[in-house]
C-alpha cells in the first residue's frame, strides 16, 4: 500500500514538474532582452530549473500528506470561523478599541509623517471598502468598476475647486452627489443584467471613465492631471506657514507653532470621520426596509420579485449609495494629493477594493478593515517587489475564492430574523 | 470607397483576431457557465510564446512557412499548458461554490499571469521585426492605394482554416459530442460514462490554443507586444462573443468579425481616441437590448 502510494505519488510529481516545464521553460527561462534595439533572448535555465523542482517536490508531499489526511478525516478546524465567532461575542469592545486606537494614532510616539501617510492610506482604502460593501456584501453586486466613482468624485471636486473656488465642505457634498448621479446613470440600464454580466459592464464602465478622462483634454487636461487642487482648511483657517497678508491661519489662531504635521493629522482626522461616518450609515441602513431588501435581493431575487420588491430600484439604490461613498474618498483623495490624473483611476485600483472586500468576507464591516490592514499591508511591504507583490496579491484572491469562497470573515446571517427574541 | 475598402480588409483581419479569443469566451460558458476573465491574459501569454519563437527561429535561418507552422505548433501547444493549469488550479475547485465566485478566482488570475509575465519578461513593450513583408495595391492610379497585405491573407486563412478544423470537431467527434452534452446536462452526461472533468480539460485546452493563435497574428500584425494587451483584447473578444450569441460557436466568430469592423471604422471614421470606447459601448448596448445576441439561446430563468 504504502509503496503503491509512493510509486503513484512520484509519476504525478513528474507529471506536475513536466507541466512545470512548459509552464515556466519559455516566459522565465528565454527573457527577451532589447540589445541596440533589437531583441534578444537571454537564457536563464537556473531559475527555470529551481522552480520546476520546487513544483515537482512540493506536489510530492503534498500528495504524501493529503493520503494521510484522507485516513485521519478529522473535522477540519477553521482559524477562521474562531475569529468570526470571537469578533461576534467581542464585537462591540473591539470595534470601540480600535476607534479609540484610531484617534490617539496620531499622537503615539511612532507617528511619524510616513505612518500617518500609511494610515491615511488605509483609511481611504477602509471606506472604499465599506462603500463598496453595500454594493457587493449587502445587495450582491458584484461591481468591477468602483474606481470610476471614485474618479468622479476626485475630478468633480478638483474641477469645482480649482474653476469656482469653492471650500472643501461645499466640494465634498457635490462631488458626492456627482458620483451618486453617475451611479444612477450607468445602474439604470444594466441592473437587471444578470451578475457576471453586470461584473464586465461595469468593469467597461470603469474603463471608459478613465479613457473619457484621458481623452478630454480641454476639461480634465488629459494625461497630464489636474494640479492645484486646494488644499482643505480648518472651518476656514488655512495650513500654511506664510499666509498672505491679513489671513489668520490655523497655527496662528490657536497660538501654535507651525508644524507640517498639522495638516496630515488634520487630513487624518478627516478621512477617520468620513469612514465613520460611512461605517455608521451603513449599519443603520442594514436594518432599515432598504437594507434588508438588499440582503433579501442578495439570497434570491426570484423569491424578492414574488413578494413585490422591486429589483431594479432596489439595486438602483445600493448603487447610488455605494457611488455616493466612493465619490466622497475621490474628492478626500484629491485634496489631499493636490494632484490628479487618470493613472490613480486604473482597473487594478477596482480589484485591489474589490479584494478587500471580498477577502475581508462579503457583507462584514469589520472584514473590511482587517483585510484592508492585510492587503495593503503586504502591498506597502513589498513596495520594492513591483510585479511580484502583485503576483501574490491575485494569488490570495484565488486561494481565498477556493478555501474560503465566503471571505475571512464570512457574515451571511440576515441582519434580522424574524420570531427570534433578544 | 478607396478608403472604405481599406478599412474593411483592416477589419475582417482584427475581427478574426478577436474571433479566436471569442471562442475560448464562448466555449468555456457553454460547459461551466462562467466567464474565464483570465481568457485575455492566456491570449497574451501565446503572444509571448510566439514572440519568443520568433526571435529564436531567427537565428537559425530555417525558411519562412516552415517557421510560421513551428511557431503556431509552439504557440498552441505551450499556451494549452496554460490554460488547462488554470482551469486545474484556479476554477476547478469552485464548481460548486456560490456563483461569483470563480468570476473572483479568474480575476485573480488574470492579474497573476499578467504581472508574472511583467517580472519575467520585464514591463517594456517589445518589438517583432516584420516577419511577413509587402501585399497586393490595389487602385493605384487613385489617391488612396489600397493596400492587402500577404500578412492579411495569412491572418484570415488561417482562421479560416482553424474554424474549419475545430466546426468538424465539434460536429463529428466524439469528443465534440461529449463537449455538447455536458454543455446541456453535466449530471446526465456524466450518468453516462462520459468524463466530465476531462471534457471541460479539452475545452480549455482547445480554448487556449485557439487564443494563443490569436496572439501569434497579434504579434506579427502589430509588432509590438506588452504584459498588459490582454486586459483589452480580453474584454473586446468578450463583447464579440457575448454579440454573437454567448454559447454559440459561429456566433463568437461571427461576433469577433462584428467587433473588428466596429472598431476599425470607428477609428476610420469617428476618433482614434476613443476606439476603445466603440467596443464598450457596444458591449453595453447589446447587453441591455439582446442580451442573448445573434446566434444565442434565449436564457430562461427556473426556480
Amino acid at each position: 500500500m504504502g509503496k503503491d502510494l509512493i510509486q503513484k505519488s512520484l509519476k504525478d510529481s513528474l507529471f506536475t514538474g513536466i507541466i512545470a516545464l512548459a509552464l515556466f521553460g519559455p516566459i522565465v527561462g528565454l527573457r527577451t532582452v532589447a540589445k541596440n534595439e533589437v531583441l534578444v533572448v537571454e537564457p536563464k535555465w537556473f531559475i527555470v530549473l529551481l522552480i520546476v523542482a520546487f513544483c515537482a517536490v512540493g506536489r510530492f508531499f503534498i500528495n504524501i500528506y493529503s493520503y494521510k489526511k484522507e485516513q485521519r478525516r478529522g473535522e477540519p478546524s477553521s482559524l477562521g470561523k474562531a475569529i468570526s465567532n470571537f469578533l461576534d461575542e467581542k464585537g462591540s469592545q473591539i470595534a470601540i478599541a480600535a476607534i479609540a486606537f484610531s484617534i490617539i494614532f496620531p499622537f503615539m510616539p511612532f507617528a511619524d509623517r510616513y505612518w500617518m501617510d500609511i494610515a491615511i492610506m488605509m483609511m481611504t482604502y477602509i471606506m472604499l471598502g465599506w462603500g463598496l460593501n453595500i454594493v457587493i456584501g449587502l445587495a450582491g453586486l458584484l461591481d468591477l468598476g468602483y474606481v470610476a466613482f471614485y474618479a468622479v468624485g476626485a475630478y468633480s471636486y478638483a474641477l469645482f475647486a480649482i474653476h469656482f473656488g469653492w471650500s472643501f465642505w461645499i466640494c465634498l457634498p457635490i462631488a458626492g452627489v456627482f458620483a451618486g448621479m453617475f451611479g444612477i446613470l450607468l445602474g439604470f440600464p444594466v441592473l437587471r443584467l444578470r451578475g457576471d454580466y453586470l461584473a464586465i459592464v461595469t468593469l467597461a464602465f470603469g474603463e471608459m471613465i478613465r479613457i473619457l478622462l484621458l481623452n478630454w483634454y480641454e476639461l480634465t487636461k488629459g494625461p497630464d492631471g489636474l494640479t492645484g487642487i486646494p488644499r482643505p482648511s480648518f472651518f476656514g483657517l488655512p495650513f500654511k506657514r506664510y499666509p498672505d497678508e491679513g489671513v489668520e491661519t490655523f497655527h496662528t489662531f490657536f497660538g501654535l507653532e507651525y508644524d507640517p504635521m498639522q495638516r496630515i493629522i488634520f487630513l487624518y482626522y478627516l478621512i477617520l470621520i468620513l469612514a465613520l461616518i460611512t461605517n455608521a450609515f451603513t449599519i443603520k441602513i442594514r436594518r432599515l426596509p432598504v437594507g434588508r431588501a438588499w440582503e433579501a435581493l442578495r439570497e434570491d431575487e426570484i423569491a424578492c420579485k414574488s413578494l413585490g420588491v422591486n429589483p431594479r430600484n432596489t439595486k438602483l439604490t445600493a448603487f447610488a449609495i455605494g457611488a455616493m461613498f466612493g465619490g466622497f474618498a475621490g474628492s478626500f483623495f484629491a485634496t489631499r494629493q493636490a494632484f490628479i490624473s487618470p493613472e490613480s483611476f486604473t482597473f487594478i485600483e477596482s480589484a485591489i477594493i474589490v479584494a478587500i472586500v471580498v477577502l475581508g468576507g462579503m457583507g462584514s464591516q469589520t472584514g473590511v478593515v482587517l483585510s484592508t490592514i492585510f492587503l495593503i499591508g503586504l502591498i506597502e511591504v513589498f513596495r520594492d517587489f513591483e510585479s511580484y507583490r502583485m503576483v501574490a496579491f491575485g494569488g490570495a484572491m484565488v486561494l481565498i475564492m477556493i478555501f474560503r469562497p465566503r471571505g475571512i470573515l464570512a457574515k451571511r446571517k440576515p441582519t434580522i430574523i424574524m420570531g427570534k427574541q433578544g | 470607397m478607396e478608403y472604405f475598402l481599406q478599412q474593411l480588409i483592416n477589419g475582417v483581419t482584427l475581427g478574426s483576431v478577436y474571433g479566436l479569443i471569442a471562442i475560448g469566451y464562448t466555449m468555456v460558458y457553454g460547459i461551466i457557465g462562467m466567464i474565464n476573465f483570465a481568457h485575455g491574459d492566456i491570449f497574451m501569454v501565446g503572444a509571448f510564446v510566439a514572440l519568443i519563437s520568433f526571435i529564436l527561429f531567427a537565428l537559425t535561418g530555417i525558411s519562412l512557412p516552415i517557421v510560421l507552422i513551428l511557431v503556431l505548433l509552439i504557440a498552441m501547444v505551450f499556451t494549452a499548458c496554460y490554460g488547462w493549469t488554470v482551469e486545474k488550479l484556479a476554477y476547478k475547485p469552485l464548481r460548486k461554490s456560490f456563483r461569483l465566485a470563480p468570476l473572483i478566482s479568474a480575476l485573480g488570475m488574470s492579474i497573476v499571469l499578467q504581472n508574472y509575465v511583467q517580472a519575467a519578461q520585464g514591463a517594456r513593450i517589445k518589438t517583432l521585426q516584420p516577419v511577413i513583408q509587402g501585399g497586393f495595391n490595389f487602385f493605384k492610379k487613385s489617391e488612396f492605394v489600397v493596400t492587402l497585405s500577404y500578412l492579411q491573407i495569412f491572418i484570415v486563412l488561417v482562421t479560416i482554416v482553424l474554424m474549419a478544423i475545430f466546426t468538424l470537431l465539434i460536429t463529428r467527434t466524439a469528443l465534440g459530442r461529449a463537449q455538447r452534452a455536458c454543455e446541456q446536462d453535466r449530471t446526465m452526461t456524466a450518468l453516462m460514462g462520459i468524463n466530465v472533468d476531462r471534457t471541460i480539460s479539452t475545452t480549455f485546452i482547445i480554448g487556449s490554443s485557439l487564443a494563443s493563435v490569436a496572439g501569434v497574428m497579434f504579434v506579427m500584425y502589430y509588432g509590438v507586444i506588452d504584459f498588459y494587451i490582454g486586459f483589452l483584447a480580453g474584454i473586446k473578444a468578450f463583447t464579440a462573443a457575448v454579440l454573437g450569441g454567448i454559447g454559440s460557436i459561429p456566433g463568437a466568430m461571427l461576433g469577433g468579425l462584428l467587433i473588428g469592423l466596429i472598431e476599425t471604422f470607428w477609428s476610420g471614421y469617428i476618433s482614434i481616441e476613443y476606439k476603445d470606447i466603440a467596443a464598450f459601448t457596444t458591449l453595453v448596448i447589446v447587453l441591455i437590448f439582446f442580451p442573448t445576441g445573434f446566434l444565442g439561446k434565449p436564457d430562461i430563468e427556473k426556480v
